[in-house]
């Protein structure tokens, strides 16, 4: 009976510890893919004959992985974002932690923005960064204002930061002129 | 098979311990040369011990014991215990004089290694990335410093001066024929003396786990007389010639429109970032990825398309890039000599 209560707890045990190996989960090679996201990104919510367009499809395997996010951390610094939005808070350019989103705070609007560039200041990357890794920045960005789910957001910093790491973040509901695609 | 062959493959490893270039037993500079001295002398106080060890133990299995059923009396030696007393006393006495022996050659190796003074050294600072090694000869006027990556030139019998640090996690800078290995700790600053007497090209390693791509994060050491490091200097501090092909000027293009410009620098060009190595002389080095592949046309074309194959984990992303592109770009980067 022991032996049996025993066998049981430990595949309740492992069992539960399965469900955490997707977090950390990296695909060294990821396939190039010619996704045609750009395209087909909503930036506002105003439509002629006021039939939102379909939501392109989101590889959502960037905003459940631990790793992917805290790639996009590293490429943050690495790619030079924080030169104008000084690690979310803004500067040069428009804060990343608060709920304002002027072009829209889904991924593939979010996608779109960093691909396309934007009026006043944000240049364009495309060719410049591989699309995984645009997917990897556009998770981090998301989860800058904690709309990322808690145990994906990094929670601690590499370096010295005032503010506390992105996982410590409140969420912050997105307002303004979203774009939201209505749903 | 594998019975037959663990010998054999014992007996090459132990040949690769006494013959192989990565040796810390072939001194190439006064430094290590200290650090040899002080193996032997270890080996030679161990081997000894183990030697007689061996032989008490040998002396004690052949002597004859008792057989007999009955337990024999306890008998009285007064002699006997008083040789045992001496002779345990010796040999405590012994070792642990042998011990603060070691100890203080080890204190005095170390002093030695450590300190030297010459007055106007070769500084060079080197920064550990995963996976490879940033080797900057800093000057207070920043046209005169040299970047390069994994391939350390250094004149021959002169000190040099190495400061470390880490751009990421622990690395530890280890060359064995140089010198005695070295933790690199990001956010903290360390300084280390080296010189080499013999001119060579002397491996290196990273020592210390550092990630997926440890084992592929090596340098080398290149140590060449004065006139020719001093040629090296002046040729690495120039930008990267305008390429005069029409093919190595399409290379370029590609360099700064694809996604090589968001890492990596080639001073001359708009190309500015300090993410990889610096690649202005990419075609002076003798190899590529921290020593991972030979500095060939073939093997830049495949390290450029698919770098995750070759060091899977790497920081470098998949280049898919158009075939005609890629020849262009790799032309270009040919001519950065």
């Amino acid at each position: 009976m022991t032996y049996r209560r025993l066998l049981l707890a430990i595949s309740l045990i492992s069992t539960t510890m399965l469900s955490a190996c997707n977090r950390e989960e990296r695909e060294l090679r990821p396939s190039p893919s010619a996704s045609q996201v750009v395209n087909q990104a909503q930036v506002s919510g105003l439509n002629p004959g006021a039939n939102p367009l379909p939501t392109p499809p989101t590889p959502s395997i960037y905003e459940e992985s631990a790793y992917a996010v805290s790639e996009g951390k590293t490429l943050f610094g690495q790619y030079n974002c924080s030169g104008c939005h000084a690690n979310g808070g803004g500067g040069i350019g428009p804060p990343l932690m608060d709920n304002n989103w002027i072009y829209g705070s889904q991924p593939q609007n979010i996608f779109t923005t960093i691909v396309e560039g934007r009026p006043n200041g944000m240049p364009s990357f495309r060719n410049r960064i591989p699309e995984y890794q645009v997917w990897e920045l556009v998770a981090y960005v998301r989860s800058l204002s904690g709309l990322l789910p808690k145990d994906v957001a990094p929670s601690r910093n590499d370096q010295l930061y005032v503010k506390p790491p992105e996982a410590s973040m409140p969420k912050q509901t997105p307002t303004g002129i979203t774009g939201e695609p209505s749903k | 098979m594998i019975a037959a062959s663990s010998p054999m493959h014992a007996a090459a490893v132990l040949a690769s311990f006494f013959q192989g270039e990565h040796n810390s037993l072939h001194p190439a500079g006064p430094f290590s040369s200290n650090i040899e001295w002080l193996y032997w002398v270890i080996f030679w106080i161990v081997f000894v011990a183990f030697v007689l060890t061996i032989l008490a133990f040998a002396r004690a299995s052949a002597k004859t014991y008792s057989r007999a059923e009955e337990m024999l009396p306890i008998m009285k030696d007064e002699e006997g215990d008083r040789k045992t007393k001496w002779a345990v006393g010796t040999a405590i006495t012994v070792t642990v004089l042998t011990l603060f022996a070691v100890l203080f050659m080890s204190v005095i190796t170390g002093k030695k290694v450590e300190g030297m003074s010459s007055s106007n050294p070769v500084t060079i600072q080197i920064t550990g990335h995963q996976w490879w090694w940033e080797v900057i000869y800093p000057n207070p006027q920043a046209d005169q410093t040299v970047i390069t990556a994994n391939e350390i030139h250094i004149p021959v019998g002169k000190p040099v001066v190495i400061l470390t640090s880490s751009a990421d996690v622990i690395h530890s800078f280890w060359a064995p024929s140089v010198h005695g290995k070295r933790d690199l700790i990001p956010g903290y600053s360390s300084a280390f003396w080296i010189q080499v007497d013999q001119p060579g090209t002397y491996p290196g390693r990273c020592a210390e786990f550092c990630g997926l791509q440890h084992a592929h994060m090596g340098f080398s050491i290149i140590a060449e007389d004065e006139a020719t490091f001093e040629a090296w200097e002046q040729q690495q501090l120039k930008p990267a010639p305008d390429p005069t092909d029409a093919e190595a000027q399409h290379g370029r293009e590609v360099f700064l429109t694809h996604t090589c410009v968001m890492c990596h620098t080639i001073r001359g060009t708009d190309a500015g970032s300090r993410v990889g190595p610096d690649l202005t002389h990419l075609a002076s080095r003798n190899m590529i990825a921290a020593e991972t592949l030979p500095n060939t046309t073939g093997a830049l074309a495949g390290w450029i398309v698919d770098p995750q194959r070759i060091k899977p984990g790497n920081k470098m992303t998949p280049n898919p890039l158009a075939p005609d592109d890629l020849n262009a770009l790799v032309t270009y980067l040919r001519t950065l000599q």
